[in-house]
């Protein structure tokens, strides 16, 4: 096969392999050998979306037709700037994170139930992957289903330490289960007057269908949907109960990645498929999203302040992040999307970094943590609290990390768009932020009363350095993300 | 001439769709027994499906089948094909709902949503210490 064939064939395989794969480690009893089969799932498709940015770099974007079904009858997968951005970020950390799943997960649960849990991990990662190729609404919302209920499997495996991660698995379940219906019922309305599933033809035919009300329902209806999936306040609910108790390893994979995909698809519904109906979307953009985003950021950071459980203070703060990459797609700019989607890759990196960190304590306490178990531990454990301070100091946007570049390009979108008063909001909440940081290093370098012998994880400090020294790499040297996440708004914004 | 009695018995399709929509989403919210909020999202779903394919219903339409005769009425059968794969996904999501309340009956020893998470604020307790009270609750 030639280079240009196996090209052409990437957008299905990024998506193919970890779902073909998770039916064979589901069978697989022994459970080495299923995360060998989930790093070499995760690591293919991680090798796909680097092929795939490279091959969108120049500006140009090309689809796959699945069945050879041409669109718009067929279902196609299009590889263009945003979609091979977010899915290289969501590969990505899928990979670093199922690099290190091998110690963190069997720390959480039984051996026997490993190949199992590497499946739904696989389906998981293939099912968010397809949520961002698929240029095909209907299809979306199969994938949609896809990661949510492997998803719900993952965070439920946390029962076998604490029996509450079972009611955290079935609220996700059902409100995310109402969230995929209601996208569903837009998706109706949509086909009903255009006639058409495939969102580049749909971005044609909806400006000119006359009745304006049904496409405003329909929008209406599927934004409703994904803001569930996207857990932007105030249905963030499912969220903090989920990462906080699910298994550590699943809570930095779902962390990482799950919400992104879903904040792509927000910004794809937004600035793609309905961007012929610019007041529409810049209505619902100003009285909806920047609203909500602005109150998840506000609701989450002062939550995580006040929280102890430390995988729970992470989770609220991530509804905070959360906010403001919606609050950057709310600015519709192209300053504002590429700002949005430079985030979705820092934030990735940062949170994805801070819950191995945390996995690793969990590793050694072997229980879910709370503050003040996690006295001292900066003195035990310096190189995994090294690394885990600074993602922390990314999350707050420190100069020279990369959580600094997320919050200085949405600072220049907002000073562009003249959106002053937000701008002051989100100073304001930076600053709120650190409060709840500074509450966990205190705690972190505080002597402890005992001096009880702490082992380092020696096997988690690859995937852990990793995204430590990704976050300062992204923060000295942006380039090629913002070079990346600016392609992808300006191609989302083009059309408009 | 199209009355409001006649407009809504054209669109009774719709009526029933929504009735059983917001009933479904009521039960989902209202209810207290983890199983019964599972048959509010499953009354929920279908509605949808209903939508869908009365959406793509004809009056007087047949299936699609290529004839001879050149101007025959047919149903568009593309809803009905969606609706199946929503179908599949809805019975995956029932099981699943229904395996994770079987798995939090033998942890929490009820389904009864403010019972289990009274019971969240004790201590969590491994699974099979908990084991001998099933079949209490039910």
């Amino acid at each position: 096969m030639s280079l240009a064939q196996i090209i052409a064939n990437l957008p299905a395989l990024v998506v193919a392999i970890p779902l073909l794969l998770s039916p064979v480690a589901a069978m697989i009893p022994v459970a080495g050998l299923a995360w060998m089969l989930a790093v070499i799932g995760s690591g293919a498709a991680f090798l796909c979306a680097l092929l795939l940015q490279g091959a969108v770099t120049g500006g140009e974007s090309f689809s796959y037709f699945l069945g050879s079904w041409p669109p718009p009858w067929g279902i196609e997968f299009v590889v263009d700037a945003p979609s091979a951005f977010t899915v290289l970020v969501m590969s990505g950390l899928a990979f670093v994170t199922t690099l290190f799943a091998r110690t963190a997960l069997l720390a959480e649960i039984a051996e026997a139930d490993a190949g199992k849990a590497y499946a739904a991990w696989l389906l998981a990662c293939g099912g968010l992957s397809g949520l961002v190729m698929t240029g095909d609404v209907f299809n979306l919302f199969v994938f949609l289903e896809i990661s949510a209920l492997s998803s719900v499997i993952l965070i439920a495996l946390g029962a076998g330490r604490d029996r509450r991660a079972l009611i955290a698995g079935y609220n996700y379940l059902v409100i995310g289960a109402v969230g995929a219906t209601l996208y569903v019922i837009g998706v109706g309305f949509i086909y009903a007057v255009t006639g058409s599933l495939n969102m580049a033809d749909l971005a044609g035919r909806i400006p000119e269908v006359p009745q304006t009300t049904v496409v405003m329902v329909g929008f209406g209806f599927m934004m409703a949907g994904i803001l569930v999936k996207a857990a932007i306040f105030p249905v963030h609910v499912w969220l903090p109960a989920a990462y906080a108790f699910a298994p550590s390893a699943v809570s930095s994979l779902l962390a990482a990645i799950a919400t992104k995909a879903a904040l792509y698809v927000m910004a794809r519904i937004i600035f793609d498929i309905f961007a012929g109906m610019p007041d529409m979307t810049g209505f619902a953009l100003q009285f909806v999203l920047v609203p909500l985003a602005l109150g998840g950021i506000f609701v989450g950071t002062i939550l995580a302040i006040y929280e102890n459980d430390i995988k729970k203070l992470l989770a609220f703060s991530s509804v905070a992040q959360i906010g403001y990459i919606a609050l950057a797609f709310g600015v519709s700019t192209t300053a504002g999307i590429a700002a949005g989607f430079i985030h979705i890759g820092n934030h990735a990196m940062i949170k994805g970094g801070l819950f191995v960190a945390v996995s690793a304590y969990a590793v050694l306490l072997g229980r879910r943590i709370n503050l003040t178990q996690m006295t001292g531990l900066g003195r035990r454990m310096p190189i995994t609290t090294t690394a885990f301070l600074i993602c922390g100091l990314s999350l707050v946007g420190l100069p020279l990390t990369a959580g600094f570049i997320s919050k200085l390009y949405l600072v220049r979108a907002l000073l562009e768009a003249e959106m002053i008063i937000i701008l002051g909001l989100v100073l304001a909440s930076s600053a709120l932020s650190v409060a709840y940081l500074w509450k966990i290093v205190e705690v972190l370098w505080k002597p402890a009363a005992d001096h009880a012998p702490v082992r380092e994880a020696p096997a988690l400090y690859l995937p852990l350095w990793i995204l430590a020294i990704g976050n300062l790499w992204f923060g000295v040297a942006p380039a090629p993300l913002v070079d990346a996440a600016m392609r992808a708004a300006m191609q989302l914004t083009g059309g408009m | 001439m199209i009355g409001p009695v006649a407009q809504i018995l054209e669109s009774w399709n719709y009526l029933v769709v929504i009735a059983l929509m917001m009933g479904g989403l009521f039960i989902v919210i209202s209810q207290n027994n983890l199983v019964k909020k599972l048959v509010g999202l499953a009354i929920f779903q279908t509605s949808v499906f209903i939508f869908y394919i009365s959406v793509g219903k004809m009056a007087g339409g047949t299936a699609p089948i290529l004839t001879d005769g050149p101007e025959t009425l047919y149903s568009n059968p593309l809803p009905h094909v969606l609706i199946l794969t929503a179908i599949v996904v809805g019975v995956a999501t029932t099981a699943l709902g229904l395996a994770l309340v079987l798995r939090i009956h033998a942890a929490f020893g009820s389904i009864e949503d403010d019972e289990v998470l009274a019971m969240k604020a004790e201590a969590a307790e491994p699974r099979a210490r908990r084991g001998g009270d099933m079949g209490d609750a039910v």
